[in-house]
């Protein structure tokens, strides 16, 4: 342009700065869309385009895009972008919002995504008015697949799938999302837009700045569809596609606001930001003190160490928890470790069992086929899993006496009553304690440090841990009388 | 170049990043806009400005897909734009809320 044409006029409309300059997508032509000529989705990313520069709002806007054909959002807007998989944008972008309330949080979809597999997603997301704006690209059609019929499908519209049309009594009616999510409390602001003429078209960007305003001024949860003309799947000339948004589209989605709360709407008292990341140990009770140090008694020398447990039992127990001081303590000597936990959904009286292995070695699986040393902690336990210990291995039994059936020439028992043994010591629910003490005895590759550093950071009452502790040696000591070391 | 100067808005096209979709042809008001006959890069037949007429409205620059393919300016001063106010124009200019 010359500067001789230009000198009395200036650009009041162009290229919005929230674009990039070029889109890294191609090698050439890179201020060229991906779209095909006619398609609806430029004009949304520019109507949204120019509501981000307008409101000032580009290097705080996170964009989620879909799957389809909108999914290159990254390509083309100069925002924070992620990508979420196929409907899942309104989880992703709540987590966006939630974890930086000051960012301005947009989720970009299409009707397959929103309105098929991501229905359950916007749905929640509305019903919780969570404060995001939804921009809901409806074409009617699965496009970037192919044309398959989507729930949008207006009823006798040809798609791949729906080759005679879609028919209301095999593939029910069009989906009419604004007006299902106008059913909910939460949202403030929902509109259906259309791009099918101009003044629709001037209409679908007053509305979507709206939305992204709304968020600005942090009101709520704001969705705008966009009916939106999909030229090549539906088989027809750009302006066919257009007028088609305007005659037969609007008939089965008409336009309007559905929900317009924007102007009583009062600014939500801002939610409480997610703790950082340093105070989340000290929430869940597992503070930088109790936490894992890793390696803080890791044992000198290269003796090989590859021990393979497999403890079972009831659940309630301490199934889970015998295996856990086991695997934390082998950590805790800088040995890579495993632990696998493995039970049915009742929490009390079902069974219950984990695999745990210690290793000097990468550990290639946590699953324990051949248990150098099963724990058996009551009789079907020892039924289920007997056959499988490796032979010159260890079974160790809760019970008066070792059931005959399950004798084998080939293994080192030690059956013993521990939960008796727990009984006497203050409390029956030790006797997991008293098995594992026995199970270091035998298996003796651990340091006492590690063992003391473990239970401490998995017990938390200090009367647990000396009830504990004295269950260990209680235990060790009935190993002691009746073998010695036999295991490396 | 007089013709011009006078009109109240002006149009330039960027015929690379066109794809001839046709969308701003239909749109424009004062019906400014035709497609052309050559080919770009892509082997688009890709929108031209007449070069007189534009009332600098902005709608085609709405109906357009493509991020930068149209730049509408406008006149910046009242005289420019008062010498040359065809009917078409102004209608153009109530049916673009944008502005």
């Amino acid at each position: 342009m010359s500067s001789e044409l230009t000198s009395d006029y200036t650009v009041v409309h162009t290229k919005s700065k929230a674009f990039y300059e070029r889109y890294e997508r191609k090698d050439d032509l890179q201020h060229q869309t991906h779209f095909c000529p006619g398609c609806g989705h430029g004009n949304i990313h520019k109507m949204l385009a120019s509501a981000i520069e307008e409101l000032g709002i580009k290097d705080r806007t996170i964009l989620v895009g879909p799957v389809g054909c909108g999914v290159f959002t990254y390509y083309y807007f100069d925002v924070g972008n992620v990508s979420a998989a196929h409907g899942r944008a309104p989880a992703v972008a709540t987590a966006m919002k939630r974890s930086s309330p000051e960012g301005i949080v947009i989720s970009y979809q299409g009707d397959g995504d929103l309105s098929a597999i991501g229905t359950a997603e916007i749905v929640h997301a509305a019903n919780r008015g969570e404060r995001i704006t939804v921009i809901f690209v409806n074409n009617a059609i699965y496009s970037m697949t192919g044309g398959q019929f989507a729930p949008t499908t207006l009823i006798g519209q040809k798609s791949t799938t729906t080759p005679g049309g879609r028919s209301a009594a095999t593939e029910g009616y069009p989906l009419h999302v604004c007006e299902m999510l106008a059913t909910l409390e939460a949202p403030v602001y929902i509109e259906r837009v259309g791009l099918g003429d101009n003044k629709q078209i001037t209409q679908a960007a007053r509305a979507i700045r709206r939305a992204v305003e709304n968020q600005v001024r942090g009101v709520g949860f704001s969705l705008v569809e966009v009916l939106s003309p999909c030229p090549t799947i539906w088989k027809m000339t750009p302006v066919e596609a257009q007028h088609w948004v305007r005659d037969v589209m609007e008939k089965t989605f008409p336009l309007g606001v559905f929900r317009d709360r924007t102007r009583e709407a009062q600014p939500l008292p801002q939610q409480k930001p997610a703790p950082p990341l340093e105070e989340i140990p000290g929430i869940l009770g597992v503070a930088d003190a109790d936490l894992p140090e890793g390696n803080a008694h890791a044992m000198e020398g290269s003796r090989e160490v590859d021990l393979q447990v497999r403890i079972a039992g009831f659940g309630g127990q301490g199934v889970l928890l015998l295996g856990e001081v086991l695997a934390e303590a082998g950590l805790d000597a800088g040995l890579e470790v495993s632990w696998l936990p493995s039970y049915g959904p009742e929490m009390r009286s079902g069974t219950s069992n984990c695999h745990v292995r210690l290793s000097r070695q990468p550990i290639d699986s946590p699953l324990v086929a051949m248990p150098d040393v099963l724990v058996a902690m009551n009789e079907p336990s020892l039924r289920k899993f007997d056959a499988s210990v490796r032979p010159g291995g260890w079974i160790i039994y809760n019970g008066e006496a070792f059931p005959r059936e399950y004798e084998r020439a080939d293994v080192h028992v030690l059956a013993r009553p521990f939960t008796r043994l727990a009984d006497e010591l203050g409390d029956p629910r030790a006797s997991n304690m008293v098995m594992l003490g026995a199970l270091l005895g035998i298996a003796d590759v651990l340091p006492q440090a590690s063992i003391d550093a473990a239970l401490r950071r998995l017990v938390k009452n200090p009367r647990w841990v000396a009830l504990d502790e004295r269950a260990l040696d209680r235990g060790r000591k009935i190993y002691k009388e009746a073998h010695e070391g036999v295991l490396p | 170049m007089e013709a011009q100067k006078r009109d109240r808005g002006l149009l330039y096209i960027d015929t690379d990043e066109c794809k001839g979709c046709g969308l701003c042809v239909e749109a424009c008001p004062p019906k400014v806009i035709h497609i052309g006959e050559r080919l770009n890069h892509y082997g688009y037949r890709t929108a031209v400005y007449a070069g007189s007429g534009c009332t600098g409205c902005g709608i085609c620059f709405l109906v357009c897909p493509e991020p930068g393919a149209i730049t509408v300016l406008r006149a910046t001063s009242p005289q420019v734009g008062a010498k040359r106010a065809p009917a078409a124009g102004v209608e153009g200019e109530s049916s673009c809320a944008s502005n």
